[in-house]
């Protein structure tokens, strides 16, 4: 069996994960130039809905979409507060959205329960052997979607008419805002993506890893530190930066000790901002005039 | 066609307009020439509703727009130029131009797009290329076009000669006269007073923050005043 094949898949399979929460940090930052603390929360909120919906009775298709729809309505909710809140300064609203996260913590607590749950894979628990190594059909399946979701992503960018606002509106509020673009609008619909697509991340990553209430505070930090690794301005940037996250953990914990896998996070993060503060590919904000 | 009536911004402690009152016809192209820090930039950001008086009103086709959110002044048929062309600079140059389109939802879109490049040439060579990679003038002329997609009614432009050379501005103000000629009502913002004073019909002079002179523009362009300050005579 190749070992370092097997490390690898299963770093990327995490990774993408990483990467899903990444892009929510930048599509916020870029709109709002707010760091949402709550993105975590969103992966768990994905998660969790989905356990429970299904507990209750609900089929899988059924309740995975219903808890993305929960976690983009967790989302606008987080913008209202936001755009009512009469403190302006990025400072304190950065703080109003660890406040969210906390309290969306306290609310899982409370409205599911404190047990670790885990749900049936949606391709079944099944794995098989490939490259001398074993892949697992969720890891595919997570790779697959992940893979989706960022092309669609770049399309909905690059092709339709309210994510070249959203592009607009990233690169140049003022102007934006002259071209007719609603940029309260467009900050609610960020808000609502990027909780979706953390939402997805968090439905997905649950039959591999389980979920709980508490899981947000490390998917949060993974994601943050994928979208700064990337950058924290571009989106796809916070993909690399999740696949290099992911991959790095995988191979520590592989070859080194899994004791050492979470402070892979915590280290390239403090590392990227001591050395590299545009991200490894450097910093794209700069170059937008 | 925009009026404005003792119009009053400021910036926390720093009064920028004071009593600030104009109007433009349908029609008119006017300028508004001022030194730096006059408050110029200031007067246009808040009739395109990018910024809140603290008093007065600006109406647009006898609609009051003062506290109107960008977005509706947008819709209404004022676009600007903004200083410094506020170009989206990672953005294509077509990319640009369809994003001045975002209000309407015509199909003349395409049509007017291939306009735009037949006035400016270069811009369909450079279609595809980020606005930020081109030169200054063809920068200009990217926001120019930009406005123009949106058909406005009303074109604010804020310092359009800013940091160009003099040919240059000459092909900017030329396309600024065909689009005065097929009736868009037009007001240039300017530190180059004698630019703007040979092109316009009426003109203001603000200082500090208040309209000191106003009038037909070949005559200010004679005005003993106007000359010791702005033409530097
Ligand atoms: N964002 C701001 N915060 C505080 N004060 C400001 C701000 N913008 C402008 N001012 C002040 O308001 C006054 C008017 O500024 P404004 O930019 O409108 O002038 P301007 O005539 O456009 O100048 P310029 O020719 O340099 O573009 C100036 O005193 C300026 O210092
Ligand atoms: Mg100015």
């Amino acid at each position: 069996m190749n070992e370092f094949l097997g490390f690898l898949l299963s770093g990327v399979t995490v990774g993408f994960i990483y990467a899903l929460v990444g892009i929510g940090f930048t599509v916020i930052y870029n709109s709002s130039g707010i760091i949402n603390f709550s993105q975590g929360e969103f992966v768990m909120a994905g998660g969790m809905s989905t356990v429970f919906l299904l507990k209750a009775g609900l089929p899988l298709g059924v309740s995975f979409i219903l808890a993305i729809m929960i976690t983009s309505m967790i989302g606008i909710v987080l913008y209202k507060l936001i755009s009512f809140s009469k403190e302006s300064s990025q400072i304190s609203l950065i703080i109003l959205t660890l406040g969210f996260a906390i309290f969306l913590r306290g609310l899982a607590e409370v409205v599911f329960d404190k047990e670790l749950h885990t749900m049936p894979s949606f391709v079944g628990d099944s794995s098989f052997d490939m490259f001398g190594t074993t892949l697992t059909y969720q890891s595919i399946l997570i790779m697959i979607v992940s893979i989706v979701i960022v092309t669609l992503l770049y399309f909905f960018f690059k092709k339709t008419k309210t994510g070249q606002a959203m592009m607009a509106a990233s690169i140049n509020v003022d102007a934006a805002r002259l071209m007719g673009i609603n940029i309260k609008k467009i900050l609610m619909i960020n808000f609502a993506l990027s909780a979706a697509i953390a939402a997805i991340g968090g439905v997905l990553l649950t039959p591999i890893t389980s979920t709980n209430y508490e899981v947000g505070i490390m998917l949060g930090l993974k994601g943050f530190a994928a979208a700064i690794i990337g950058g924290l301005s571009n989106p796809f940037g916070a993909v690399a930066g999740g696949l290099v996250l992911g991959i790095l953990e995988s191979l520590i914990a592989g070859y080194i000790s899994s004791e050492y896998k979470d402070a892979v996070a915590f280290v390239a993060l403090l590392a990227i901002l001591f050395f590299m503060p545009g991200g490894i590919f450097g910093n794209t904000k700069a170059q937008r005039v | 066609m925009l009026k404005i009536e003792k119009l009053c911004c400021n910036y926390k402690q720093i009064i920028a307009l004071s009593d600030v009152s104009l109007h433009i016809n349908r029609g008119e192209m006017i300028s508004l020439i001022g030194a730096n820090g006059a408050g110029k930039t200031t007067l246009l950001r808040a009739i395109s509703g990018l910024q809140n008086p603290k008093s007065g009103n600006i109406y647009f086709e006898n609609k009051n727009i003062t506290k109107l959110e960008s977005h509706d002044v947008a819709k209404l048929g004022i676009a600007q130029i903004p200083e410094g062309r506020g170009l989206f600079s990672i953005l294509s140059v077509e990319e640009n131009l369809r994003l001045g389109a975002y209000i309407r939802d015509d199909n003349e879109i395409e049509l007017d797009i291939e306009k735009i490049y037949s006035q400016f040439p270069i811009l369909k060579e450079k279609s595809k290329e980020y606005a930020g990679t081109l030169s200054g003038g063809q920068q200009q002329m990217v926001a120019v076009g930009r406005a123009l997609m949106s058909r406005p009614k009303l074109l604010l432009l804020d310092e359009p000669s800013m940091g160009l050379a003099p040919i240059i501005v000459e092909e900017i103000f030329e396309a600024i006269k065909i689009l005065r000629d097929s009736g868009t009502t037009i007001f240039i913002v300017e530190q180059n007073a004698f630019l703007a004073l040979s092109v316009t019909d009426r003109a203001y002079v603000l200082e500090n923050g208040r309209i000191v002179m106003s009038g037909n523009s070949v005559e200010l362009l004679e005005d003993e005043g106007v000359k010791e300050a702005y033409l530097g005579a």
